[in-house]
């Protein structure tokens, strides 16, 4: 893959090698995202989609490569930025997890609302307002008031996306966002993702929901032992795979 | 032999025991804030595994924790004069049980914090925050509400070891007794009265404790 001018892509990784001690979890991953493209990474487990995804804010980093994000960097050459330049680029790049963390000791609306308190991105007022807006969307405008603890895991995550929007990010990056759902309430997960891939929102999601994928992404990216094995439009890859792993991958997805 | 209780040198005492008493809640109450405020710093730089001064710190509670408090209060009282370092009993005794309890209230603070699961500081550095803020905004609250309980077992352990520090000439409420018992030999009457001091000194700071819980928890902590 050739690399992409800065300013075409919302996210660059090139060259991407990432070590746990002796095992090679990234081996030279080249990835970039346009402004606006939503990308599903699949892969079986252990294919380090998670990692990659994680490298994307500096949560795990990569020992070797560059990471860009709108052209500004967030690795350079193996090297993290230091400490007050990447908070501030991660306030850019919203991350939904799939243990939903969401912070127990505050209520639905006080979750969405910190961020932009602690950062002094709006006065409580304003920050209110917007969680207020964002809470909405989500379809939870009845739960401001409630806790964490007394909501369902479907609607933990949907204040969990609407938290990751509060910081009013450029990229949002999902990981397994419904893998730790009961199965009735993936769906209300899925259609707040749908909603938000509609207004353009440049997202990167690792999910198992190939189904979503299929109606969402408009690249769908194979990851395998630490590559990426292909990449192609949603049709491509789950019509016409061109590696025999791939093939054999989603088999034993739809299979499931 | 038949038993016969006579609280009579007691109530004689009640003044000196009342005295005594005082000093006891004096030491445990500045042993105690001290305490809290020094294990917390210690516990936090604990909790950050890796560098030097948490090793530092290690070993300070691994010494601490491993000695026996009498042996220390003797060491800071009859120990340091031999090498010219002569501090009145009161300020030893406020040092070693402060220095005591501090090394178990730095487990309790590292702990609590170690406990909270990494996905809070991920979400919390993940949205733009330092570790410092989501330390006090995210990590530290919920933190607090599990530190309450061993907190308050430990405040309970520093009020009853506290009558140690009579054996380093303070006069607590222990010291008090053992005078009364010297001149009037009523041993059982005196430490039963002493016993129920503590025990009214413990359940008062349980009963306190219990209050900041409760009122914690409603507040909507975990």
């Amino acid at each position: 893959m050739s690399k992409i001018e800065p300013h075409n892509s919302a996210l660059s990784l090139s060259g991407i090698q990432k070590y746990y001690d002796d095992h090679h979890v990234l081996k030279s991953v080249d990835f970039s995202v346009k402004p606006g493209e939503v990308v599903v990474l699949i892969g079986p487990s252990g294919s380090g989609k998670s990692t990659l995804l994680r490298c994307c804010n500096g949560l795990e980093i990569a020992q070797e490569g560059d990471i860009t994000i709108f052209g500004q960097p967030l690795v350079a050459g193996g090297k993290l930025i230091e400490d007050r330049e990447l908070n501030r680029l991660r306030e850019d790049v919203g991350m939904v997890f799939q243990s939903f963390n969401l912070f127990p000791h505050l209520s639905v609306l006080e979750n969405v609302c910190v961020a932009p308190l602690t950062l002094k991105k709006a006065t409580r007022p304003k920050a209110e307002k917007l969680a207020k807006e964002l809470l909405a969307k989500v379809g939870l405008s009845d739960k401001i008031d409630a806790m964490p603890g007394n909501l369902s895991g479907g609607q933990k995550q949907r204040v969990a996306i609407a938290r990751a929007l509060a910081m009013t990010p450029s990229v949002l990056l999902f990981d397994e966002p419904t893998s730790a759902l009961d199965p009735e309430l993936v769906g209300e997960v899925l259609q707040v993702m749908k909603m938000l891939a509609k207004d353009g929102m440049t997202m990167i999601i690792v999910t198992h929901e190939m189904n979503f994928a299929r109606d969402v992404a408009d690249r769908v990216v194979m990851m395998d032992n630490g590559t990426i094995l292909e990449e192609g439009t949603p049709e491509q890859i789950f019509k016409s795979p061109t590696h025999a792993r791939t093939q054999e991958f989603l088999q034993t997805v739809f299979a499931a | 032999m038949s038993l016969e209780l006579d609280f009579t040198p007691v109530i004689e005492g009640l003044p000196t025991l009342l005295d005594g008493t005082m000093i006891t809640i004096a030491v445990t109450a500045c042993s105690l804030a001290i305490s809290l405020v020094v294990g917390s710093i210690i516990g936090v730089i604990r909790s950050n595994r890796g560098t030097l001064l948490c090793y530092i710190f290690d070993g300070y509670v691994a010494v601490i924790r491993g000695t026996p408090l009498l042996v220390q209060l003797f060491i800071w009282y009859y120990g340091l004069p031999r090498v010219g370092i002569m501090l009145p009993a009161f300020l030893c005794g406020v040092v070693g049980l402060s220095l005591y309890s501090s090394s178990y209230v730095s487990e309790i603070v590292r702990g609590a914090i170690q406990s909270i699961d990494k996905g809070q500081m991920e979400a919390s550095r993940s949205l733009g925050m330092s570790k410092q803020q989501a330390m006090r905004k995210i990590i530290m609250p919920q933190a607090f509400v599990r530190m309450l309980p061993p907190l308050g077992n430990e405040t309970i352990a520093l009020i009853k070891n506290s009558a140690l520090i009579s054996l380093i000439t303070i006069h607590d409420v222990m010291h008090a007794g053992a005078n009364i018992i010297s001149t009037s030999y009523r041993d059982l009457e005196t430490y039963i009265f002493i016993a129920c001091i503590y025990f009214v000194l413990t359940n008062t700071a349980t009963f306190i404790l219990r209050k900041i819980e409760k009122h914690k928890l409603k507040a909507g902590a975990i």
